[in-house]
């Protein structure tokens, strides 16, 4: 799988030869979109630097999933990837492209054009069926030819994936970033049937590796480490423990800027507490504590000021691990101690 | 006298909170609830009053390693580069600030002078609730209009959506808390009222503010070198439009 290009100055697919500085002949449609599944959205490494005038820095919900991605089509850090939930994803190729998918566990769904890709195979084997199907996991790169379909199958477990495109994917850019920003409206409109894709000009060295190892794997429920404050002397060791114990079910109302928490029990503030904290600048990970002490996890598109006490922040890894929980998951909560600003150098 | 404490938050971010002040001039209030717990870091005697002043501060000697700066109505929120910087240099740039003398020196002194830039906003006193904003202040419909156009206004802070400033202003003839219903539509260029501060709808969106008039002013444009027309500490003027 993947190995179906070599290495060079220019690039090679079975023929093929695309030098890299020749503009493709239709810039604005590499893709056609068939459709868009649940919601496939433009990521990329997001907008920071503009918190201070109410942008957040929004970005690939899944960082890690989003980076390798990137890293196994050989983009350059940054390039846009398309951020799709639940599969449903499909697309029709028209230029050949080199393709990678990461995130949750799933399947693409390959169907060769007839005559378009292995022609060579096809004239000597007669009865080949006219359209084919190649089954591609996630984790690995693969060549994609002109016709070709490609279809994204719902994930196993987990709730994010990330194509990427050699090259990237091209939008205009929003304050320096092609993403888009769920809560703020920047950004490009989600992907929908009808819609063209077009790849921008972010490809790198060539990737080092054609495929990733998978995610480990956890039976039950998903463990997120989070560190301690800066609100969480609202709530005491109490409430502390109380965010630590048992497990917690991820809400249906979840998405890209934020996951609640329910449950059986309910984070209390510490008598005297009943006043409003003035809003405070808020980071992706934060873990707010509303009046119904039920907790509500930020993810990468938060407001860049709240009114509830944070009681603690997830770790960058399980910040990533949280984009990746379905409504009805179970969740627990850890304390980390090694990741805690106070506890550096 | 509380001092200045800085707060964890995860491992790329520090809060700064300021002292409470009790009212808009200088005079510092009691302590607050603040150094509860151990993960406080207790810092030395403050020179700057409000956030927004600390956040100038900041912003005028921040470092690469430095990714967003954060003002709100107590704090300043650090978010930093974890893999570029340690905790001393960061803790020791924020002391310097914190404690930046009252005569700012000239590059701080531009670096203000060019956040602090004055917009004037002119405003139609057209709201919906301009009865009763002069209602609970006690005031005539006119008196409403002066008392928000002869004050300088200032934003502290950015939130709720891009470009949306809260401004401060000079004294408090005009405190209006939120409406008991928020409205489902509020237009773009609604100037508003609530909680003590003044602002203006950058885009149509659903609001509890009470309003009191409108502006064509372009609080937000993403394409503008400046996208946003207000940033924190910029000082605002509202010019009635007949």
């Amino acid at each position: 799988m993947g190995s179906s290009f070599s290495r060079g100055s220019g690039c090679r697919y079975r023929g093929v030869v695309m030098n890299s500085g020749t503009t493709p002949p239709n810039q604005a449609a590499w893709f056609d979109v068939v459709a868009g599944g649940p919601l496939t959205l433009l990521q990329d490494a997001g907008r920071p630097g503009y918190a201070h005038l109410g942008v957040t820095a929004s970005g690939a919900a899944d960082r890690a999933a989003y980076t390798a991605a990137n890293r196994l089509v050989g983009n350059r850090p940054g390039a846009a990837c398309l951020e799709t939930v639940f599969g449903g994803l499909e697309l029709v190729v028209r230029h050949t492209a080199l393709l990678a998918v990461t995130g949750a566990p799933a399947f693409v769904i390959v169907t060769r054009a007839a005559g378009s890709a292995d022609k060579g195979e096809a004239a000597t084997e007669p009865c080949i069926p006219a359209a084919r199907e190649t089954v591609v996991p996630t984790g690995y790169s693969f060549t994609v030819w002109p016709g070709d379909r490609v279809r994204l199958v719902a994930p196993e477990r987990g709730l994010r994936n990330y194509v990427a495109v050699r090259g990237g994917f091209d939008a205009e850019p929003t304050l320096g970033s092609r993403s888009t920003d769920v809560l703020s409206r920047l950004g490009p409109p989600a992907i929908a049937a009808g819609d063209h894709l077009a790849v921008a000009d972010e490809a790198g060295e060539w990737p080092a590796a054609e495929s990733i190892p998978p995610r480990r794997s956890i039976d039950g429920p998903a463990l997120l480490h989070v560190t301690r404050g800066p609100r969480d002397d609202w709530f005491g060791d109490s409430g502390w423990q109380t965010l630590l114990s048992g497990t917690w079910t991820v809400g249906i109302e979840s998405n890209r800027v934020g996951i609640r928490l329910g449950g059986e029990r309910r984070i209390d503030r510490l008598p005297g507490r009943g006043g409003e904290l003035p809003s405070e600048g808020m980071v992706a990970g934060a873990v707010q504590v509303p009046p119904s002490g039920q907790p509500v996890v930020f993810l990468r598109d938060h407001p860049v000021t709240g009114g509830y006490p944070v009681i603690g922040v997830l770790t960058a890894a399980a910040l990533d691990a949280a984009a990746q929980l379905r409504p009805g998951d179970s969740v627990r909560l850890a304390a980390s101690v090694a990741s805690n600003v106070s506890a550096a150098d | 006298m509380a001092a200045p404490v800085i707060l964890p938050v995860g491992g790329s971010a520090v809060l700064i909170e300021l002292p409470v002040l009790a009212s808009a001039d200088t005079t510092k209030a009691g302590s607050t609830h603040v150094g509860a717990s151990s993960a406080n870091v207790p810092l030395g005697a403050s020179a700057a009053a409000k956030p927004i002043d600390l956040y100038r501060a900041l912003r005028a000697t921040a470092p690469s390693w430095v990714t967003e700066l954060v003002p709100a109505a107590t704090t300043v929120l650090v978010v930093f580069d974890r893999a570029s910087v340690g905790l001393t240099p960061l803790l020791a740039w924020i002391d310097r600030a914190l404690s930046a003398p009252a005569a700012p020196s000239a590059v701080a002194a531009s670096a203000a002078a060019a956040l602090g830039s004055l917009v004037e906003i002119a405003t139609r006193y057209d709201g919906a609730d301009l009865a009763t904003v002069a209602e609970l202040a006690g005031l005539t419909v006119d008196g409403v209009i002066a008392a928000h156009s002869e004050q300088t206004w200032t934003a502290d802070f950015i939130g709720f959506a891009p470009g949306f400033a809260y401004l401060s202003g000079e004294n408090d003839l005009l405190a209006a808390p939120r409406r008991s219903t928020p409205r489902p539509v509020v237009p773009a260029g609604s100037v508003a009222l609530a909680a003590g501060y003044c602002g203006i709808y950058p885009r149509e969106s659903p609001g509890g503010w009470h309003l009191i008039g409108t502006t064509t002013a372009s609080l937000w444009d993403a394409r503008r070198t400046e996208p946003a027309l207000l940033a924190p500490g910029t000082r605002v003027r509202f010019v009635p439009d007949e």
